[in-house]
């Protein structure tokens, strides 16, 4: 009985710990090599563990058996993003009518041009509905595709790819129109990149992670409301 | 510690729970991070400790949870390789026009509504 316990147990085990040591050497791996978004630690670990189950035959769905153990860890990381918000709530009230203005049409702005810019490059249509919600943080979009007819599993991984676009490209967009100040930095990190860009908004300063942190929640909501509408007027 | 934790894991499951008996596209740890901001703020907008080590626990390793969703994109291999150029020119193109246009949008207007001054 022990053994059959100890067996079944260490699997999952084994992948919680093999994520958590793939994870911390891609960190040090993107410190050696400069810190570079392009080298973001998530992209190097995705692309080391995808190898090592491809090479090893093992299924994603035994992965996931041990990993949903930290994927678990994004539901309380959600919630605890109401502490930023909290500690610069009083910015965040003085600033209500920019962040009302700044969040819709930054939303209409990422399902618009997503949209457009797929449609004419000749995409499916599954693969375009699929591509809507993609600025939006993975489980309000992985909703949101299941709704509308796209592909579920698949979006997930697309936003992520987003976030990890939205942090390598940030500096550029930064510099090219002259956003100097954190709280549009983490504004529009948070509702171009979710927690991606959040992630990565932390390390600007507390402000622009709160503000990244609200942009990606409002975004979420609008999106959540709007899209379903927007696609059944286009009728797709 | 234990109370930080029961606090935001309380937050989500109560979130959890509007969403399903409202019927809300939205998700419940986004509605649970709403409550948990209306609940510190009614109470004086002061976080408890143990509820911001645990906070700060979790937002500093936040990149690390999107890990194993992202190892997912193995199960799509075939999707991506038909259909890799639309993906990647929409996602690159599409994301930096709404940074963008958010975070212009955002610096201008906040300038303009004077409520920065300190921006």
């Amino acid at each position: 009985m022990t053994s059959f316990w100890v067996y079944f147990s260490a699997r999952p085990l084994f992948w919680i710990v093999l994520t958590l040591a793939v994870f911390m050497f891609s960190r040090w791996l993107n410190r050696r090599l400069g810190g570079m978004a392009l080298f973001h630690p998530v992209l190097i670990s995705m692309s080391i563990l995808i190898l090592l189950l491809i090479s090893t035959g093992t299924a994603y769905d035994t992965y996931f058996d041990g990993a949903q153990f930290i994927h678990f860890l994004l539901g309380p990381a959600t919630v605890a993003l109401a502490v930023p918000l909290c500690d610069y709530f009083d910015r965040v009230r003085r600033m209500w009518l920019p962040i009302l203005i700044a969040t819709l049409c930054g939303t209409l702005t990422a399902v618009v041009s997503a949209v457009s810019i797929a449609w004419l490059l000749g995409g499916e249509t599954r693969t375009i509905l699929t591509l809507a919600p993609k600025s939006v943080t993975s489980p309000i979009a992985i909703g949101i595709v299941e709704k509308i007819g796209g592909y579920p599993s698949m979006a997930a991984g697309l936003v992520l790819i987003t976030g990890m676009i939205g942090c390598v490209i940030s500096p550029w967009v930064f510099r090219l129109l002259r956003i100097e100040d954190d709280v549009s930095r983490g504004f529009s990190l948070g509702l171009s990149a979710h927690g991606f860009g959040t992630a990565h908004a932390l390390g600007l300063s507390g402000m622009a992670g709160a503000f990244a942190g609200l942009a990606m929640g409002l975004a979420g909501l609008v999106t959540a409301f709007l899209l379903p509408l927007l696609v059944s007027m286009l009728d797709f | 510690m234990l109370l930080g934790l029961s606090i935001l894991l309380g937050c989500q499951l109560i979130g959890e729970l509007l969403v399903v008996a409202v019927g809300m596209p939205v998700p419940g740890p986004v509605v649970g991070m709403l409550l948990l901001v209306v609940a510190l703020l009614l109470t004086g907008g002061r976080v408890p400790d143990a509820l911001r080590r645990v906070s700060d626990g979790l937002l500093s390793h936040l990149a690390l949870l999107f890990v194993p969703a992202g190892v997912g994109l193995m199960n799509h291999f075939g999707l991506l390789a038909r259909e890799w150029v639309v993906l990647a020119v929409t996602l690159v193109v599409s994301t930096a026009i709404t940074m963008g246009v958010t975070g212009w949008l955002m610096s201008r207007l906040a300038r303009r509504f004077g409520a920065g001054e300190d921006l």
